[in-house]
């Protein structure tokens, strides 16, 4: 691992000014991730910047109706939260699918929303990627990519979004809370946080130099009753998703009157299934509507060579998740 | 040891034994003649194999910590960190890159703690850093100011084993034995876990929420998948953490065969 300045911030005042002062610095939060990608020498930080201890841990009832999630707080604390698990079962759920136990208690809900692509020439320094070192090709466009995306794609970058915790968090429609050293803060709707490679493949999200997460706010529950999040891996836990899809419904009167969907391990960015939402709302919870919801939300995939196989099961996915959230009840 | 090289005697009788290898012969059952005969067949390669269990980790520690840790000089960005690992607290200088793994296994040397990846996939450096499994080595060492360290050392009472290394003994919970602290650290925190009530991905009803659950196989299965195994161990490691958990005593799964098993088996 190259030499960093280890720099333990007191306040968030303190942190923003570390980074502001050092375009190579990064802040740190669990680590999971950040430092296995310093062993690989792909991320190299002159500075790491601690902001666990910095507050931001809480959970509280927001002005929406919802809750609001601390930056800081570890994903298991999350989780496990009795008001996560009984207002947004489909959050929890989520997070209890991704890495282990261990991993989940380290990890912070500010550091899930930036970890990056999984994508194995991302990961190996000898091998071009774009995202790693803008200008060096896509290793992965004309290589193995069985696990890369099918959606928003384009010649320069391939590579999906690993979170599952940012799946659901699409699905119910959250907002995240940054501040920046000026002192102000700023609020970005979930589905603008994350973006597709477009021709700045290197820049996983729209967070500006130096900000930093401090919340993520939930809007009002919709899905406590009628939620599933489906995870489609080659093991049956410990894995990155294949597929995975995010459900959940607000049913009334036997009718949908709210869909929430969104899609994990097909693009760059958690994937909402917008136009699938729209269908099924005021539908009955139906195979037969389930499944045309599911056609209309893979119309657009574009394969790869070596990943056809997710259209195919991305449909059977999008069905099995409806059918599973509408039979479970609570 | 404070000793004189017995093995340079012709006569096995003259022979002066260390304390510690009088201990291990007493042990044997092994008094007058037949220890002496004993004595002048085993090589001391051998004696010192016997003898390995009657180190103490403090025998192991004070000689290693003789040698010289890294000088401040060849450390880079120095960060001090009082490190408090199982109820003692050690003042280091590190190295800002130095993670919680290496700093336990090379400058406490408590080696329990296993190196397997390094990467965060095996979890073999499983410890509970303020009561939670987490990975040592993808935890910088200079972020554990202030936070209590328990490491596969620090389970055992003074006599005692803490009844999951005991239970991983008697269901056989390992083959070759290096993921078996991983294994054990990340069991005693799950313990804790389902007492808290924390659901898992495969618990039927996460909304519904209850305190000191019981484990079935596929949720241990699922909440150690952060464990691996390369022996394939797994069926007794979830036997050994299901006894622990329900309390109730189940008969190992497996027993050495007896000579009248093995006859009956070759001859079939």
């Amino acid at each position: 691992m190259r030499p960093f300045v280890f720099t333990q911030a007191q306040n968030q005042e303190q942190a923003l000014a570390a980074a502001a002062a050092n375009e190579t610095a990064k802040y740190l939060g669990g680590g999971t991730n950040l430092i296995d990608l310093m062993k690989e020498d792909v991320e190299r930080p002159s500075e790491l910047i601690e902001v666990a201890g910095l507050g931001f841990q809480e959970i509280k009832s927001n002005q929406n109706g919802g809750y609001t999630l601390g930056a800081m707080l570890s994903n298991a604390d999350t989780a496990n939260h009795p008001d996560i698990r009984r207002h947004y079962p489909l959050l929890s759920m989520a997070m209890l699918s991704a890495a282990t136990a261990q991993i989940r208690n380290m990890a912070t809900n500010g550091g899930n929303l930036l970890q990056r692509t999984r994508c194995p020439y991302f990961y190996e320094t000898s091998m071009p990627c774009n995202k790693r070192e803008p200008g060096s090709g896509c290793g992965a466009r004309n290589g193995m990519n069985a696990l890369h995306a099918i959606f928003g794609w384009n010649e320069q970058c391939v590579a999906v979004n690993p979170s599952d915790m940012c799946v659901a968090l699409a699905a119910i429609g959250a907002k995240v809370q940054v501040q920046r050293v000026n002192g102000t803060t700023r609020t970005i709707d979930f589905s603008d946080f994350h973006r597709l490679p477009g021709d700045q493949p290197e820049a996983d999200n729209t967070l500006q130099p130096n900000e930093l997460i401090t919340a993520i706010e939930l809007p009002k529950p919709a899905f406590s009753k009628h939620y599933y999040y489906l995870k489609i891996r080659e093991r049956s836990s410990y894995a990155f998703a294949l597929i995975s899809v995010a459900a959940g419904l607000q049913i009334e009167n036997g009718t949908i009157v709210r869909a929430g969907l969104a899609m994990g391990g097909v693009a760059h960015k958690p994937w909402k299934l917008t136009r699938a939402e729209e269908f099924l709302t005021g539908k009955l919870p139906q195979t037969k509507n389930f499944e045309q919801a599911a056609e209309l939300a893979m119309r657009e995939a574009r394969p790869l060579e070596d990943n056809e196989y997710k259209v195919e099961m991305g449909k059977k996915a999008i069905v099995r998740a409806l059918t599973q959230a509408y039979e479970k009840n609570a | 040891m404070n000793k004189i090289d017995p093995w340079d005697s012709p006569n096995a009788n003259d022979r002066q034994l260390s304390v510690d290898e009088a201990k291990i012969l007493d042990q044997l059952g092994l008094t007058g003649d037949s220890r002496r005969k004993f004595l002048s067949r085993v090589s001391a390669a051998s004696l010192s194999v016997l003898a390995s269990p009657f180190f103490t980790a403090e025998v192991f520690g004070k000689a290693i910590s003789n040698n010289p840790a890294a000088s401040p000089e060849e450390l880079l960005n120095v960060i001090l960190v009082d490190l408090r690992v199982n109820d003692t607290v050690k003042p280091l200088q590190l190295d800002s890159r130095m993670t919680l793994l290496d700093a336990l296994r090379e400058r406490l040397q408590l080696t329990g703690t296993k190196k397997g990846c390094d990467h965060g996939q095996c979890g073999a450096c499983t410890v509970m850093i303020d009561g939670k499994r987490k990975l040592s080595c993808l935890t910088l060492a200079a972020t554990c100011k202030g936070k209590e360290i328990t490491t596969i050392e620090g389970l055992a009472g003074e006599d005692d084993l803490h009844p999951m290394q005991a239970a991983f003994l008697k269901h056989d919970g390992f083959q070759c034995g290096y993921c078996t602290p991983g294994q054990i650290c990340s069991a005693v925190a799950l313990l804790d876990e389902a007492k808290e009530g924390e659901a898992s991905y495969v618990t039927e009803a996460v909304g519904e929420i209850k305190e000191d659950i019981q484990l079935s196989e596929e949720e241990i299965r699922e909440r150690m998948s952060g464990n691996i195994c390369r022996c394939g161990a797994y069926n007794n490691i979830v036997q050994a953490i299901m006894e622990v958990q329900s309390g109730e005593e189940t008969p190992a799964r497996w027993e050495f065969a007896s000579a009248e098993q093995m006859k009956k088996a070759k001859s079939s």
